[in-house]
C-alpha cells in the first residue's frame, strides 16, 4: 500500500517522537524515492529540530 | 501474581481489535487498551473469580473508550481530520509541493533567522505551542508531555504535527521565501 503524501507528513512528524516499525520506514523510503515534495518537507521539519535546539542553545532573547 | 499480569495481557490483542473497531483510530485504541490493563493490574482484587477475565477487561475497557470518543470531541478533531488536511487534494497529494529551502544551515548563524522563528512560534495556538516547546525546547519525551499537560499521546501528537506544518509554512513565508 502506497503512502499519500498527507499520510507521510504524519508519519514522519511522529517519526520525530517515536521510533518508526520497520514496515513504516520502508513506506516512507519508498514515497521519499519519488516524491520531491516530501522529501524537502522531511528535510525541512528535521531542520526545524535542528533551530529549535539552537534556540534552546541560545538562551531566552531580550 | 505475575500470573494474573500474563492473563491480562495475552488479553491484549482482543482488547485492541474490539477498540480499533469502535475508535476508528489504531493510536487512540492502543491507548485505551494501555489504560485498561494499566487499571486492570491495579485492581486484580476487583475482579475476583466472578467474570470471565476477557467480560471484566472488556467491561473496563468500554469505560475508556467512552472516554477517549469524549477527549476528542472536546479537545482535537479525530487523527483522521485536521485543519492542514486543506494543504492536500482528496488524493492526499499535496496541492502546493513544498520547494527546497536555499541553504537552510546558513541561516542558524543569523540572529535575525531566530526572530523570523520567534515570530512563526508566537502565532502558535497556545496549547500547540506549550506542547511543541516542551518537545523541542525542553526536550521533553511525549509521554513526560502528556502527563504534564494531562493530555493523550493521539492528542499530543496532532499537537506536534500542527506546530511542525505551521512552523514550517511560516518559515517558508517570513524567512526563505525572502
Amino acid at each position: 500500500m502506497m503512502l499519500s503524501c498527507r499520510e507521510v507528513t504524519r508519519l514522519v512528524s511522529r517519526g520525530l517522537d517515536r521510533d518508526l516499525g520497520f514496515a513504516e520506514r520502508v513506506k516512507l523510503r519508498v514515497h521519499f524515492a519519488i516524491c520531491d515534495g516530501c522529501t524537502n518537507f522531511r528535510e525541512q521539519v528535521a531542520f526545524l529540530r535542528e533551530a529549535m535546539t539552537r534556540l534552546a542553545d541560545r538562551s531566552p532573547n531580550p | 501474581m505475575d500470573d494474573f499480569r500474563s492473563r491480562v495481557e495475552r488479553e491484549r490483542p482482543y482488547l485492541l481489535r474490539y477498540a480499533s473497531l469502535q475508535l476508528r483510530d489504531t493510536q487512540a485504541a492502543e491507548d485505551a487498551v494501555q489504560e485498561t490493563l494499566l487499571a486492570a493490574l491495579a485492581g486484580e482484587q476487583g475482579f475476583g473469580q466472578r467474570a470471565s477475565l476477557r467480560t471484566w477487561l472488556t467491561g473496563i475497557l468500554k469505560h475508556k473508550i467512552i472516554d477517549a470518543i469524549r477527549k476528542t470531541s472536546r479537545e482535537a478533531p479525530a487523527a483522521g481530520e485536521d485543519e492542514f488536511d486543506a494543504l492536500f487534494d482528496e488524493r492526499g497529494h499535496w496541492i502546493e509541493m513544498p520547494g527546497a529551502w536555499s541553504d537552510p544551515d546558513a541561516s542558524l548563524d543569523q540572529k535575525r533567522f531566530f526572530a523570523a522563528l520567534e515570530l512563526c512560534l508566537s502565532r502558535l495556538p497556545v496549547k500547540t505551542a506549550q506542547t511543541f516547546m516542551m518537545r523541542e525546547h525542553m526536550g521533553l519525551e511525549t509521554d513526560e508531555i502528556c502527563k504534564e499537560l494531562a493530555i493523550t499521546p493521539t492528542h499530543c501528537w496532532v499537537l506536534l504535527y500542527r506546530a511542525r506544518m505551521s512552523l514550517r509554512e511560516c518559515l517558508t513565508k517570513e524567512w526563505f521565501g525572502k
